[in-house]
């Protein structure tokens, strides 16, 4: 039960599976509230497991559905074809058949534990990896297996964060943090938050673990104010694990202390930048500043911290359990282990996916994710977020790990996969993105105070119709400028979306400044609706609903609409019984 | 309601002291100031000047640092909002799928611009960044609840199920009297 699977209905399919096991007398089934695993498409979702056999999956389980799969699984009866699944995932610790294609570590318990009762994590080996590195390893053998594992930070950089835990180690400071950052601010991924809703236990013990290996005692978890139900489960997971002594003074008897408070943010993107986010935490406006000094040298209260992102630190258990060689040894040469992807948009199962390294965007999108909606053709697909850029047909069998991405002009962001398809207007894309980080840009440095906003301004233009031929070539210098002298991150990486749609669809953006056509027809300003006045039979649906009131009758029964005054904001169009508006 | 109108209004005193007795609770008070805001936020409904001077005087620093935080984060705002807020994603996956229409026929339907509150003091209309459904986009979040898989013609109907619910609420006190 996350945040999508109640807003699907999730609550009701538990009451009405808890009824109907219940009529049925079966009072040794437990139903229990999982996380996401990740099938938003078919919200809600139930997974029976009976020991010795393996799980079954359900989804879309309505109250209906959930008697119906009651009486079925534990008696008589056939399952409605869909509700049946196939997802095909294989867990970290289970080894299986190789063919499956998605394989989870970071969301290893995600959909298999209660994230509220931490009984429940331990009986996965939950805190083992913990127990495990206090009682037998130094902090400098833990640094050692982070680093062998090559395990890169899953927020965006991808810095390797053995490394990033080491620059921390080496401060002789006694007071040093450890900050979770759990800002997702990357519109289209949900990772973080499935994760914090469906296993919250596996980041607070990540984060004892880099607190002993860094020489941390205080964690913070710096989480969106957006996500009241991660953070109602942080709490009452801080407070077991508190509770059962793994996390507090002493802990496992190791003289170790670790304790973990949470911070909330208050809506701004440029908190993902690491400090930036450091001064949020310290109460202060979330302006980044120049870096070096880096946070490992000069963080929060100006002492050592180490940042790391959500999605990292759900890996770092299972490094531990099974070994760096294990780790080591999925992926690709520079990018070990698996990547989560929001994949999301015009893709038919939309969901979380968690796949190796090096797995191409074809598996991704047709294999896993089911292919276009609708039956329309692929057109590209957009991943790292207002960082990143399109990545279009040609490279859909590349496989994806953070260096093919930048090599073809993307990157991996925080794993925001949303697929587009022929009615998306690259245009109205990139300036979708401009208008976010222009909004979003913190105001400190010109480049992207200003810069963004002219080139919002520009693309605005374009999308218009009022573009001309030299727009273009002034976007691409905008461009390249901004990313050259912004002060960070959010800066550098915002003409991402312009510039790589422009590479990839040219013609697309030439159409758009000569011709003043969007062929998609998503660009508002450019559509004309037109009244077919031989088809009108004058119901005068379109008069009624007409906000500017610019369709008046011109010969009866026939309307016709005032182009200079119309707004284009095709509410005629919608109730035309007759197909007698058309968009040109 | 006006600048002017609004300078009148007395802050109302059990809030204060629910405002009080939180920042008494904290140690590290500056440190903690985004999260006394949040509270405030809860309080009140909304920062209004009165709450920011008032939070400066007690933590002892410029109001202008107050201010400056209220501006920079956009969960904070510094008008009363409506009775219910609606929260339109404007996230990439909502993008696609169509949020800008949505949140158009909203604004049609509520006779208002985005961040504004209808006259009725009923909706108040905001467009956000990324919520993190986007598996049910476009999503739309009223007040706590998510709203998934919207249509234009979905939205009239979700927002009478509250006009509806007002207007019981309505009768119902009507009829106490």
């Amino acid at each position: 039960m996350a945040t999508c699977g109640i807003a699907a209905g999730a609550k009701n399919t538990f009451n009405a599976l808890e009824k109907a096991l219940k009529k049925k007398g079966m009072s040794d089934v437990k139903v229990s509230p999982v996380g996401c695993i990740g099938s938003c498409y078919c919200e809600p979702t139930i997974q029976v497991n009976i020991p010795g056999q393996a799980p079954a999956y359900y989804g879309y389980v309505d109250e209906a559905a959930a008697g119906i799969i009651v009486d079925s699984h534990f008696g008589e009866g056939e399952v409605p074809e869909r509700n049946m699944l196939e997802i095909g995932f294989e867990r970290a610790d289970q080894e299986g058949s190789g063919k499956k294609r998605q394989k989870r570590i970071a969301l290893r318990n995600c959909g298999s534990v209660d994230p509220q009762n931490i009984m429940d994590y331990i009986a996965y080996r939950g805190y083992e990896a913990l127990g495990k590195v206090l009682e037998q390893k130094d902090p400098d053998s833990v640094l050692e297996i982070i680093k062998k594992s090559g395990l890169r930070g899953r927020g965006g950089g991808g810095y390797p964060t053995g490394y990033k835990w080491h620059a921390t180690a080496l401060q002789p400071a006694k007071e040093k943090y450890i900050i979770c950052n759990a800002d997702e601010g990357d519109p289209g991924a949900f990772m973080d938050r499935s994760i914090l809703e469906g296993d919250p236990h596996s980041v607070l013990e990540a984060m004892a673990i880099g607190g002993y290996a860094t020489g941390a005692n205080q964690g913070i978890i710096y989480i969106r104010a957006e996500y009241p139900l991660a953070i109602e489960r942080l709490k009452i997971a801080i407070a077991q694990a508190k509770e059962l002594g793994l996390l507090g003074e002493n802990i496992f008897g190791s003289g170790f202390d670790f304790s973990i408070e949470l911070r909330l943010g208050a809506g701004a993107f440029v908190c993902g930048e690491e400090t930036a986010l450091i001064h949020s935490v310290e109460g202060e406006r979330g302006e980044p500043t120049k870096k070096p000094p880096y946070p490992s040298v000069s963080g929060y209260k100006e002492k050592p911290t180490t940042v790391n992102n959500v999605e990292t630190l759900a890996n770092v258990p299972s490094i531990i359990l099974n070994g760096a060689d294990w780790f080591a040894g999925i992926g690709t040469e520079k990018s070990k282990g698996t990547k989560v992807f929001a994949l999301v948009g015009k893709v038919n199962r939309v969901g979380l996916v968690e796949v190796p390294m090096g797995t191409t965007l074809r598996e991704i999108i047709y294999d896993i994710g089911g292919g276009i909606n609708n039956d329309k053709e692929f057109r590209a697909v957009q991943t790292g977020g207002p960082s990143g850029g399109v990545i279009t047909v040609e490279h859909l069998d590349t496989p994806i790990d953070y260096d093919s991405l930048k090599e073809i002009g993307s990157m991996m962001g925080s794993g925001g996969m949303i697929v587009m398809d022929e009615t998306d207007c690259m245009v109205n894309i990139a300036k979708f993105y401009l208008g976010f980080t222009q909004e979003e840009s913190c105001g400190k440095c010109t480049p992207c105070r200003i810069g963004t906003k002219r080139m919002y301004e520009i693309l605005d233009q374009i999308t218009k119709g009022e573009g001309q031929f030299e727009d273009l070539e002034k976007l691409e210098r905008l461009g390249n400028n901004i990313k050259l002298s912004a002060l960070c991150g959010l800066g550098q990486t915002a003409p991402n979306p312009v510039l790589s749609t422009m590479k990839y669809f040219r013609e697309e953006y030439e159409r758009h400044v000569t011709d003043h056509k969007c062929d998609t027809g998503s660009c508002k300003g450019m559509r004309t609706y037109r009244i077919f006045e031989d088809k009108c039979i004058g119901c005068r649906a379109c008069v009624k609903v007409c906000p500017v009131h610019c369709i008046k009758m011109v010969q009866k029964p026939a309307h016709r609409i005032d182009q200079t005054m119309c707004t284009k904001c095709g509410a005629c169009f919608a109730v035309c019984k007759y197909e007698a508006i058309v968009v040109e | 309601m006006e600048r002017s109108k609004l300078a009148k209004v007395k802050l109302p005193k059990e809030k204060l002291l629910e405002l009080d007795a939180y920042m008494d609770s904290l140690e590290d008070k500056e440190g903690l100031l985004i999260h006394i805001l949040h509270k405030a936020q809860e309080i009140f409904g909304y920062l209004s000047l009165e709450v920011q001077l008032y939070i400066s005087k007690r933590l002892g620093i410029p109001a202008a640092k107050v201010f400056g935080i209220v501006t920079f984060y956009s969960f904070f705002t510094q008008e009363p909002r409506g009775k219910h807020t609606i929260s339109m994603c404007m996230g990439t996956a909502c993008f696609v799928k169509g949020a800008d229409r949505i949140l158009e026929k909203i604004c049609l339907e509520l006779g208002v611009n985005p961040g504004e509150t209808s006259s009725d003091g009923l909706f108040t209309v905001k467009d956000v960044r990324c919520i993190g459904a986007c598996g049910l986009a476009p999503v739309a979040m009223i007040d706590d609840k998510v709203y998934g898989h919207l249509t234009e013609e979905s939205v009239k109907e979700i927002l009478d199920v509250y006009r509806k619910e007002e207007q019981h609420e309505n009768q119902h006190a009507e009829s106490a009297v």
